[in-house]
């Protein structure tokens, strides 16, 4: 039996009919459209699918879609904001973090999630951080620049902040 | 003809052009692919390895909600078997249908497909087609294969024998004889799963009598040639489009049955069609790679001089030869092994067999890793032998600066070449002088620390066309460019190159850039759209789009410029030789404020009121490249591991890798390749590995029993380089796809024997898990039976 449910997916409330089957990544993609997230494998072993749910990484496959009712879902389609990229999205392309691209969606969130969490992180946590996505192409050896460069682009931005506000 | 000279863009870390779409998730890969009133596709595989198919009831799953349609082998006869390009001598080719007809050959082939209105639909439809299958014997180790009385694979040949390619070259039992020491090892180079992070996916529709079909392929044109002719549509009817692809390392550079059969759907049921692969499902049917075994000789002088190597391998071919399998085994294999090195005798076998197995192809490296795995552990195990220095015995016998061009012993000419800088840039970065303080304090905490050094040399820029008849490949190798300069200058690249992670988008822009005088950021490179290309691209695999296909951009490119020079010498009234483009501006050297625009001059070729006498309108080149020889990148990677030494894993503590492909045309894009590269090849040494039972099931047969390398299994890699430029093309340039893949294999596993030669030990094979390590460890102590 279809329940209705209600998420809040990249801003924006959406009330859908679900499969109680339906895994929220099947939502995401053939119900709403967003393609960004992808599948790449069936054991939640690649990571490709996750995204923030709560705030938290989530491997979307591994969730079912009515679990997330009354959720905050963000996907990769939802990282930037006011048409400015996020500075993980920023550092992903200039540290060349992605070649084929289909991981990526997951990593960059999986990077989001761990940044809110730890600031200024060594290249160890970072790794131990992303050891649920898995990358065919770049070795890692970039995303962890990435990663690392996303850190401090933010905490520089935070300390811009602060000071305009002290400024102030 | 004027040349362009100028190298403003090329060798930049030019940001890529693929990113903003891939960090956003706007990118549209095939499975994203989703039209009106599509259907969807689930293929019923079978359990069995080897069994005859008695009888298939697809009753119950016609009737299950949902369902469209079911078919069977004998609904594909009519689409043909699927293809092979390759012959090599006496080949027995197997008959490689679509859907199996008659009997099943490994576990995962398929036996029917079920059609319906959603996935789940087809899915649980699936699941109702029952099979009556007889089961037959199995046979799964390619050496038993060959063995008297095995059972036989495809009865059609009555053998499973697939080839036998022999190369030779020198007096191989004089080398043999003359020998002071020699030295063999018995390798198994194991079958690896691809895992490309995208699973394949395949997607069609037909309308109007034109079929558009969309994959996950690394040749489109290939998969257009071959629907066409199996589908029965005229070529001009049939648009294959590979969108974005989420990476191939071989796995995609086929034409798969479900590419056949999406399209055989769309064209029969009028609706659009998808299937997409299930991870599971691709571990089954997707292509698999390497699976060779062998025993390889060294004939050597004590002064560790060799003389001559021997080689007798076995190539698992799987249960059908697919596209181009014979290659990796034979030509890419067997050519390449003398690598760096002056070997003045040479004698090697290969076997290639039929089993009960998933079908083997290309992947990453495709043929050179086996064979620069063989070589550099046989070197290894020279200098283990005699007692000298590895990096000593790889310098002794080094192709000296001096000997270019060089023939090898297997009949083909490095061009160009320069092996001991970067073997000295390697090692320092790797600080092989403080090695054995480093060895001593690890002893001291109880592990075994190891360096190992691997030494290649690779062939690419495949290949000369003529090559490629000679070798029993039975299309060109040449790639093809068009561009199109729009009347208002806006230029367009369509390349015949298929990337799938590679960044052509951005390398063939700063190749483009430097020819037109021109900014990169003014040119769009298309590609995957068998419809927009030329008529034929090769495609991308082989580390050849560079050397190849980037090549046939550079010389479309220049013959714009040429044509761009022409005109506007004669809008500016000057010679054309005095007449250069800078920075989008067309002018008399020397004289740039009275300059006309790039976008004046292209205009005016479309304009057509004022040209040169005799000159056809219009701004458009189309170039097919055929390279006069393959180029031969090489490197020298060095890899340092500490053994815990009560558990046996192994841990990588330092990568250093100085590798050679030329001329740069984005320094970043290589680095990323080379980084990739040296990960998957991490992965053969470390972590994976294909496994079958006798049964012909498949033990690793998901993520989760198949190790693909996590960020905490690879290090940080330290990378340098050295610039030899190749004289075949004109921009000196090799390719750099797969080196990572060849040099860091066999790097690995000599760190690790290194580490464990105390222990009396003095081969392992991969994947030298923790558990290999550890019983060998305790064996070699004399505790084996604990």
């Amino acid at each position: 039996m279809a329940q209705a449910i209600t998420v809040t997916v990249n801003g924006t409330k959406r009330t859908k009919d679900v499969e109680p089957s339906q895994l929220l990544v099947e939502l995401l993609r053939d119900t709403l459209g967003l393609t960004g997230t992808h599948v790449g494998c069936d054991t939640s072993q690649c990571g490709a699918c996750t995204v923030l749910v709560d705030g938290r990484a989530t491997k979307s496959c591994t969730i079912l879609a009515v679990q997330t009712d009354g959720a905050e879902v963000v996907t990769v389609e939802g990282l930037a904001k006011n048409g400015e990229l996020h500075p993980v999205q920023r550092a992903f392309a200039s540290e060349h973090a992605l070649q084929c691209g289909f991981c990526t969606p997951g990593l960059m969130i999986t990077a989001v999630d761990f940044l809110a969490r730890n600031a200024s992180p060594s290249d160890a946590e970072i790794r131990h951080a992303i050891e649920g996505n898995l990358c065919r192409c770049t070795g890692y050896h970039n995303i962890v620049n990435a990663i690392r460069s996303a850190a401090a682009m933010m905490t520089m931005s935070a300390q811009s902040k602060v000071a305009a506000e002290v400024k102030r | 003809m004027t040349t362009a000279t100028t190298t403003t863009y090329i060798g930049t870390r030019l940001q890529r052009k693929e990113d903003p779409r891939l960090i956003t998730g706007s990118g549209l890969f095939t499975d994203d692919v989703t039209l009106p009133g599509m259907v969807y596709v689930s293929l019923v595989r079978s359990p069995h390895a080897h069994a005859r198919i008695r009888r298939i009831d697809t009753s119950a799953a016609t009737k299950e909600p949902g369902v469209v349609a079911v078919l069977t082998g004998k609904d594909l006869e009519a689409t043909g078997v699927l293809p092979v390009f390759i012959s090599v001598p006496k080949q027995s080719t197997s008959k490689h249908m679509p859907i199996a007809t008659d009997k099943v050959r490994y576990a995962g082939d398929a036996v029917a497909a079920v059609v319906a209105e959603t996935r789940d639909a087809a899915k649980r439809a699936a699941d109702a087609v029952t099979v009556d299958y007889e089961p037959l014997p199995v046979v799964v180790d390619a050496t038993k294969a060959l063995e008297p009385g095995a059972p036989i694979v495809n009865e059609e040949l009555g053998t499973n024998l697939v080839f036998t390619y022999p190369v030779k070259g020198g007096d191989i039992d004089k080398a043999f004889g003359d020998a002071e020491v020699k030295v063999s090892l018995h390798l198994v180079n194991q079958r690896l799963i691809a895992n490309a992070m995208e699973p394949r996916s395949a997607a069609a529709k037909f309308e109007a009598g034109e079929l558009t079909l969309w994959s996950t392929t690394q040749i489109p044109h290939f998969v257009q040639l071959i629907a066409s002719l199996n589908l029965g549509l005229s070529q001009n009817k049939v648009r294959v489009i590979a969108p974005e692809v989420g990476g191939g390392f071989g796995s995609k550079l086929q034409v798969y049955a479900e590419e056949l059969l999406v399209g055989h759907l769309a064209k029969t049921l009028g609706r659009p069609v998808k299937w997409t692969e299930e991870r599971r499902e691709g571990y089954l049917a997707t292509v698999h790679g390497r699976d060779l075994v062998g025993d390889i000789e060294v004939a050597a002088k004590r002064d560790g001089t060799i003389l001559g190597v021997r080689i007798r391998t076995v190539a698992n071919m799987g249960a059908y030869l697919q596209a181009f399998a014979p290659v990796s085994a034979t030509i890419l294999h067997a050519f390449i092994i003398p690598g760096p090195y002056i070997i003045p005798a040479f004698d090697i076998e290969i076997r290639g067999a039929y089993t009960n197995t998933t079908p083997v192809d290309a992947y990453r490296g495709a043929g050179r890793p086996e064979a620069i795995y063989a070589m550099e552990r046989a070197i290894d195990r020279l200098a283990d032998e005699i007692g000298m220095d590895p990096a000593e015995v790889r310098r002794k016998n080094f192709i000296p600066p001096d000997a270019f061009p060089f023939n090898t012993i297997t009949g083909i000419t490095y061009d160009s070449g320069n092996y001991a800088p970067a073997l000295d840039r390697a090692l320092a970065m790797a600080d092989y002088k403080g090695f054995e303080k480093r060895r001593a304090e690890s002893k001291g905490r109880g592990n075994y620390r190891g360096i190992g050094i691997s030494s290649y040399v690779e062939i690419c820029g495949l290949a000369p066309s003529k090559a490629n008849s000679a070798l029993g490949v039975g299309w060109g190798g040449y790639e093809s460019a068009r561009i199109r300069v729009h009347p208002t200058g806006a230029v367009q690249v369509f390349t015949g190159t298929s990337p799938h992670g590679q960044g052509h988008e951005t390398s063939w822009s700063q190749i483009a850039a430097d020819a037109l005088g021109i900014s990169p950021n003014d040119i769009e490179v298309r590609h995957g759209d068998t419809f927009e290309s030329p008529g034929m691209g090769v495609g991308t695999f082989g580390s050849r789009s560079l050397p190849v296909g980037g090549i046939a951009v550079h010389k479309a490119a220049e013959k714009i410029r040429e044509k761009v020079i022409q005109i506007g010498a004669h809008l500016l009234e000057a010679s054309p030789d005095d007449v250069v483009i800078e920075g989008g501006k067309v002018f008399v050297k020397g004289v740039p404020e009275k300059a006309k625009n790039f976008g004046d001059v292209s205009m005016a070729a479309y304009v057509a009121n004022n040209l040169p006498a005799g000159m056809e309108p219009g701004l458009e080149a189309t170039v097919y490249y055929d390279p006069p020889n393959f180029t031969f990148p090489f490197g020298t990677h060095v890899a340092e591991v500490e053994i815990d030494g009560e558990t046996g894993a192994v841990e990588l503590v330092r990568y250093s890798a100085c590798d050679d492909c030329g001329r740069q045309i984005n320094p970043m894009i290589v680095e990323g390749q080379l980084h990739g590269g040296i990960a998957q090849g991490i992965g053969q040494a470390l972590y994976e590995g294909a496994v079958y039972d006798d049964n012909g099931q498949l033990l690793s047969g998901s993520m989760m029993e198949y190790h693909v390398p996590t960020a905490e299994d690879v290090p940080a890699f330290k990378l340098d380089h050295t610039v030899t430029l190749t004289k075949t093309n004109p921009l000196g340039v090799k390719g750099v796809g797969e080196a990572g893949t060849i040099g860091s294999t066999p790097a690995v596993v000599n760190a690790v024997i290194d580490a464990l030669s105390p222990l009396g030990i003095k081969h392992l094979d991969m994947p030298l898990t923790p558990e290999k390590i550890w019983r060998a460890t305790l064996k070699s102590k004399g505790e084996g039976k604990r």
